[in-house]
């Protein structure tokens, strides 16, 4: 399978499942997608009358050639041969559990209208989650991590600065056990930013391998969700203290994390508006919520959006040249690296290699299902005993999902996000469409940009 | 002269032969969370 398109100037063609990338011209762009179908003969007869003024029928088949080179080599036309292949890196790492997100407390200091999370509470009570429930959870992942030695814990919420000491206190006993379990932990700290000082600086730059710091981007789009109980906006109160622990960093990871909306489909000015604060690690993610919220982005949004995505790829090449880079987390794409093919077809790893732990200790497959009840896996005492559900998490790989079979982006995916498919379709092992058109787009974009560098690396 | 010029990437089929060793970030744990992207992930073991 192969996926052509146009942007930026470049014709470029994905062979999907050997993961090449060919740039081409517009000659050969029209040979590749005449290829399959045509007869040698007849496609060169072909492009021949349409090119005249440009070439010849001996340089159309000096070219037909080279792409049957191409294809004799893996790198065009490259079938799927991975489907047997899609159970066997869960099956090996079977029981095996590598990432936690700690939900250290179920109360948040904002009340932005848009949270999945229902304003941090997850459809329930507030709670607060003890320094022994968390210590049970490390010791449950440590226990549960078999050879694995990078293990991943996220402080989240609602906001789990409101529960600092416990955070401090966790991240205390982990590196008191670390060298006797031959472990290391990577934490990674979520905030909305409120609560935010000195004393969350230090220990987060020691600490945590990363943190996502919760900001919409311009004033008036951010005060628009983002405001505390009383109605009032924080963007005045956080960004001094974002721009402050960004500075304080000192090249550690981080990322600015916005949520557009509905509000802002218009979404590039809440990128500069963070650029111009100085940020250069940044997210911006669409909103998730039931369609008929009025935050939830509609299909009028959608070509607004798709344009974003392309100006925000052509303006990430114009900061290079200027020597003013800046990240974007979704069209962070490493050609030459990135993840190999069991990691690209054995789908998102919730549920199996990632659980979610609320304040009282129960799993859930990850974040987004916890408030689900029948999703439950377990607790962190006595492990998961909800089989039957693992096992369908267990199963949810890019082969399970019938409409990912055609789709040239299943390898940059997984297969999605069985949250996202739940809430479209009822079903963990369906697509929510809306986020597919979005995500191929993003990777299309994010192709354009990984080839534009490489070839200016290059020359 | 027609124009083929192919990039230098990482061939997905060469990667299936040692057979994954699982020791990369999960999908969504650093900045999403709310969407899987697995093309950004680094591999832990090059």
């Amino acid at each position: 399978m192969i996926h052509q398109y146009k942007l930026n100037g470049y014709n470029i063609v994905l062979d999907v499942c050997s993961g090449s990338i060919h740039l081409v011209d517009e000659i050969a762009y029209d040979m590749i997608a005449g290829y399959e179908n045509t007869a040698r003969e007849t496609l060169i007869a072909d492009l021949a009358a349409k090119y005249a003024h440009k070439t010849d029928p001996e340089e159309l088949k000096q070219a037909y050639d080279q792409l049957t080179a191409l294809k004799e080599a893996g790198k065009l036309f490259t079938p799927d041969n991975y489907q047997p292949m899609a159970g066997q890196l869960k099956a090996k790492t079977s029981g095996v559990i590598k990432a936690l997100c700690l939900h250290v407390a179920h109360t948040c200091n904002l009340n932005c209208s848009y949270c999945f999370a229902s304003q941090g509470k997850y459809h329930g009570d507030r709670a607060i989650m003890s320094f022994e429930v968390g210590k049970r959870a490390l010791d449950f992942l440590v226990e549960h991590s078999g050879s694995r030695k990078n293990l991943e814990v996220d402080f989240f919420g609602g906001e789990p600065l409101m529960n600092f000491q416990v955070v401090k206190d966790l991240v205390a006993y982990a590196r008191s056990i670390e060298k006797e379990k031959g472990k290391h932990f990577r934490f990674t700290l979520t905030t909305n930013g409120v609560l935010v000082d000195e004393d969350v600086i230090d220990f987060a730059n020691r600490e945590c391998h990363n943190v996502v710091l919760s900001l919409d981007g311009r004033k008036e789009i951010h005060d628009r969700f983002r405001v505390d109980f009383a109605g009032n906006g924080s963007w005045e109160r956080i960004v001094p203290k974002f721009q402050r622990f960004v500075e304080a960093r000192d090249g550690k990871g981080y990322y600015m994390r916005g949520t557009f909306t509905h509000a802002n489909p218009d979404f590039l000015k809440d990128i500069q508006t963070m650029l111009d604060l100085g940020f250069t690690e940044l997210s911006m993610e669409p909103v998730v919520c039931a369609p008929e919220d009025p935050s939830a982005l509609t299909e009028a949004d959608k070509p607004i959006v798709m344009q974003q995505y392309e100006d925000l790829a052509k303006l990430m090449l114009e900061r290079d040249k200027e020597g003013r880079p800046f990240t974007f987390y979704h069209y962070m794409i490493d050609l030459t690296g990135g993840p190999c093919i069991y990691k690209r077809i054995s789908g998102c790893g919730s549920g199996t290699e990632y659980m979610a732990v609320t304040p009282w200790g129960d799993l859930y497959p990850c974040h987004q299902f916890v408030g689900e009840e029948k999703f439950r896996l377990g607790d962190i005492w006595t492990g998961v005993t909800n089989h039957a559900i693992q096992d369908q998490f267990a199963a949810c790989n890019v082969y399970a999902r019938p409409e990912c079979r055609d789709c040239w982006a299943r390898l940059y995916c997984s297969g999605g996000c069985a949250a996202n498919a739940y809430h479209a379709t009822g079903k963990i092992t369906g697509t929510y469409q809306y986020g597919c058109d979005l995500f191929r787009k993003r990777m299309e974009c994010a192709l354009m940009l990984a080839a534009a560098r490489q070839l200016k690396m290059k020359s | 002269m027609i124009q083929i010029k192919t990039l230098e990437t990482r061939n997905l089929c060469e990667s299936a032969k040692n057979g994954g060793c699982g020791e990369c970030q999960t999908s969504c744990q650093s900045a999403c969370k709310t969407s899987c992207g697995i093309a950004n992930q680094n591999c832990e073991n090059k």
